[in-house]
């Protein structure tokens, strides 16, 4: 468990210094921005899920008063030829219901949407891919004619973009030695991220060719190599600036708009905006991959699990490139098992290319295999606690995608729950209860940071990780831990492309892991500026200067009679001493830390509508230290419900031409407020040696364990297993039905 | 297309506009008044972001055409905090709980969380949950929303 650790600001819970802004209205998201002689861009998309597109004529569009240029992919490089540049917009196909096919830019946004319709397409419709089973069958219909398994030149045409298969020991043998075996299929479907601010941009070309983006996106360097990359530019010559961010979840670490908006503007010579609706947002943008997992576990009588074998299948939309990478990483990743063996499939279908969401690739393949472990509990007559922490992954278990864990909260995760009063307390008997595990790898990669302090000593902290969840708030604690100096004296900044270092995007839950390393360790720098100026002051050598409780002070044995000297006293005379106080570190850091968590969800149904309640939700995380622990709790809270809706009604519909029937809030239901109960948190803290205040990555795991728990509830209640998700009213109805 | 002539009152002050027909009130507020603190997260009232008061009534500003606010008196989350005073109590209990995450969700629900309380002093927590279940948000979970509204209530009629 956490070591005793003596901190001031970390582990507080203090307002969030863009708190004000976002609570007034005067926070800027995507859409808020408008510039003079700004123009109004609109997209065109397909309403067929695959068709040739034999002609597209702009000539009526462009005639129109208002209208200053429409666009078709024949306007952009043609030597580009990369899936993004094809999803942008749309070459020789349409691949799905939604795939941007054109653009026009006009004075007014109702004018761009009227020029839109006297865009003149002629289609020669072709029969779509719609589901895994018929992608994946010989002889089915391509997606893409020319595209082969893993680039194999010698195989033949097919829609499986790409396969992987990783074992360890040998599976035949463990299955043989196991007392119990569990094989079962398990079906997801598509969800989609559903952030509530729309993809938005506006963009600017100056006739120098220098673009400037302004746009909302969990990644603005991402939007600057992805648009040059697109537009053949060199990424000097773009400029982006990240607006605050309504929600991502993944889902906005890929340009859509961008390279259109440029584009647009750069034959127009006015900056142009472009802002989608909700039905584009659904039609064009994620989804995460709907998914079929087979699974088989065997154990012998006492728990142990001898082997696992998981068959994974994962749409990746119109283009490669789904997330069954990570989905197979994940699948056995809680669990110390000898021989297992894992197969995964990344197939096109002709639906929108998905996207990252949350833990991607984790959900799907670890709810087969947290469903598959439930019934393994079931068979033994085992609590489904008992039976994960006898198979559990701790520290030195070799994690099934290699390297070995360093220290991990797994298992005291799993000793928590067991103690937790929501868990002791048993359900009575019109609840039904369901326990699952969850995990995520986490990321490191680059980040930069710089700590600048004002003459009157106050901290203004400049990095370029766009603030999705009160990541500004965690830098300002790291950096008030740090110099010894209070939080209010502290705020945050997220730059623009030219105004902060490198930084990858706000994804992988690295933000206050990495970004804040940097500001750890640019702190740092200022600390060590500082003793150098009180040395200078004292007449000392730097060696006998120390930091203290944000104070410059002699070391102990040093023989002065000094008053200390604070950050604003030192500030105060900095002109002096050397110029401005200017902390700065760049890093690209290792050590990400796994998270893990156990959740338990408590439903009941209604037996003649088949709807599930959620009465009760209980998470416990190890957060490594949770270092502004609401934002931590609202991270757990935020992916369980989230969880919770992929788990209960959220679905793509589709008719059997691949019109998406529920490009809507009001038919792609997410939950609402009188949906749910209150999320209890519990935060494990088994610190991660990789960060000097031992943080983990918190924001992915939270979404993962919620499938499984919310399918093992309905288990338990009804006394038989519905594979598939989602447990939405027809389907649980359908399947009490069936067993009547 | 001739534009339609629309005087209402946007938080106590006097707004003349032209509008187009089509035009909703939200365009209105963002495009025409400039106050974009009011978000479209749907534009089929769906979401909640566009919440607004429209003569003391909660609606969706995406729902209700421009001319429709003729002489009727609007109130956006930028006039929810007092210019004297400072935050309402809802905005100080949101950001005390940590209530928001994004953000983009926040002023819908601002607006809605006040017009509760100044209906119900004292809502429990299915009734906060009811009313706000017109205002999605993705983030939070919502367990914090409750929670910040109960406490704003309880600071606004502390319980004998």
């Amino acid at each position: 468990m956490a070591e005793a650790a003596n901190f001031k600001a970390i582990g507080t819970r203090p307002i969030r210094p863009d708190g004000v802004e976002k609570v007034t209205g005067r926070a800027n998201f995507g859409a808020d921005l408008n510039l003079p002689d700004m123009l109004h861009g609109k997209v065109l998309r397909s309403p067929h899920a695959h068709a040739r597109i034999k002609r597209i004529d702009l000539t009526k569009a462009q005639a129109m008063d208002g209208v200053y240029a429409a666009i078709s992919s024949a306007d952009f490089p043609q030597e580009v030829t990369s899936s993004l540049s094809k999803n942008i917009l749309a070459r020789d196909k349409v691949l799905y219901h939604g795939h941007a096919l054109a653009a026009v830019a006009a004075r007014t946004p109702r004018i761009a949407e009227e020029a839109l319709d006297r865009i003149e397409v002629e289609y020669e419709v072709l029969l779509p891919v719609l589901t895994l089973d018929d992608a994946m069958q010989e002889n089915a219909t391509l997606v893409c004619e020319d595209l082969r398994t893993n680039d194999d030149e010698s195989s033949p045409p097919s829609n499986i973009a790409a396969s992987q298969r990783f074992e360890r020991g040998n599976v035949t043998k463990g299955f043989a030695e196991a007392d119990v075996i569990v094989q079962e299929e398990f079906r997801v479907p598509s969800a989609h991220q559903g952030y509530i601010e729309p993809h938005a941009c506006v963009a600017t070309s100056n006739p120098g060719g220098r673009v400037t983006i302004w746009c909302t996106t969990q990644g603005p360097f991402e939007v600057r190599s992805a648009t040059a990359g697109v537009l053949k530019k060199t990424v000097s010559d773009i400029k982006v600036i990240p607006s605050e961010i309504g929600g991502g979840f993944g889902g906005k670490t890929v340009v859509y708009l961008e390279p259109v908006a440029v584009r647009l503007s750069e034959l127009t010579g006015k900056p142009v905006k472009m802002v989608m609706n909700r039905e584009e947002v659904f039609r064009a943008t994620g989804p995460a991959s709907a998914t079929l997992c087979k699974i088989k576990v065997g154990a012998k009588k006492d728990g142990r699990v001898t082997a696992a074998t998981a068959w994974l299948a994962y749409e990746a939309g119109a283009f490669p490139g789904s997330p069954v990478g990570p989905g197979c990483m994940s699948v056995f990743a809680p669990y110390d098992i000898n021989n297992f063996l894992v197969e995964g499939y990344d197939v096109l279908v002709n639906k929108p290319k998905v996207a990252a969401y949350r833990a991607p690739g984790a959900p799907q393949s670890m709810h087969a295999m947290e469903c598959a472990i439930d019934e393994l509990a079931q068979k033994l007559d085992m609590d489904p606690i008992d039976l994960r922490l006898k198979n559990a992954a701790k520290e030195g278990t070799i994690a099934p995608y290699g390297p070995k864990f360093p220290p991990i909260g797994l298992v005291e995760c799993l000793e928590a729950a067991k103690q937790h009063p929501n868990y002791v307390r048993k359900p009575s008997e019109e609840v039904g209860r369901g326990v699952a595990v969850g995990f995520w790898f986490n990321i490191g990669m680059q980040s930069s940071a710089e700590v600048n302090i004002a003459e009157d000593g106050a901290v203004s902290i400049m990095e370029g990780s766009p603030d999705i969840g009160g990541s500004r708030a965690s830098m300002c604690l790291m950096a008030a831990e740090t110099l010894g100096v209070p939080y209010e004296t502290i705020n945050a900044h997220v730059g623009d492309t030219e105004s902060t270092g490198f930084c990858n995007l706000t994804g992988g839950s690295r933000t206050t892991f990495a970004t804040g390393l940097a500001v750890v360790k640019a702190c740092e720098d200022v600390i060590a500026q500082c003793k150098a100026r009180a040395a200078m002051t004292w007449e000392l050598d730097v060696e006998q200067v120390d930091w203290k409780d944000g104070q410059a002070v002699p070391k102990p044995g040093v023989n002065i009679d000094v008053e200390p000297l604070s950050l604003a006293d030192i500030a105060k005379t900095m002109s002096r001493t050397g110029g401005p106080l200017l902390g700065r570190a760049s890093l690209n850091a290792q050590g990400a830390g796994a998270c893990f968590s156990v959740n338990w969800t408590d439903v009941t149904i209604d037996r003649e509508t088949g709807k599930v309640d959620v009465k009760a939700f209980t998470a416990i995380q190890d957060a490594g230290r949770a270092i502004h622990p609401a934002y931590v709790e609202g991270q757990m809270q935020g992916g369980a419900v989230q969880g919770l809706g992929w788990a209960l009604n959220e679905e793509y519909i589709y008719d059997e031409n691949g019109i998406v029937e529920n490009a809507s809030f009001l038919d792609y239901r997410v939950p609402v407020a009188s949906d749910m109960p209150m999320i209890d948190c519990e935060i494990v803290e088994v610190p991660n040696p990789s960060h000097p205040y031992g943080v983990r990555g918190v924001g992915e795991t939270p979404i993962v364990a919620p499938l499984a728990a919310t399918s093992n509830a309905v288990r338990d209640l009804l006394g038989f297993r519905i594979n598939d998700l989602p447990l939405s009213p027809p389907n649980v109805l359908a399947a009490i039905d069936a067993a009547d | 297309m001739s534009k339609i002539y629309v005087s209402t009152t946007v938080n106590g002050r006097p707004e003349d506009v032209l509008c187009e027909a089509h035009q909703t009130l939200l365009d209105l507020l963002r495009d025409e008044i400039g106050l974009t603190g009011t978000k479209e997260g749907c534009g089929t009232g769906d979401c909640g972001a566009c919440t607004v008061l429209l003569d003391d009534r909660l609606v969706c500003s995406c729902l209700v055409l421009a001319p429709e606010a003729h002489g009727k008196e609007i109130t956006t989350v930028e006039g929810i905090a007092d210019s004297q005073d400072g935050l309402h109590v809802v905005q100080q209990k949101l950001l005390e709980h940590a209530a928001l995450q994004c953000g983009v969700c926040t002023p819908g629900f601002v607006v809605a969380a006040k017009a509760l309380l100044d209906k119900d002093p004292n809502p429990n927590e299915e009734t906060i949950r009811y009313w706000l279940a017109g205002n999605l948000c993705r983030c939070t979970g919502y367990d914090k929303i409750i929670r910040a509204v109960q406490d704003a209530a309880q600071e606004l009629t502390p319980t004998k």
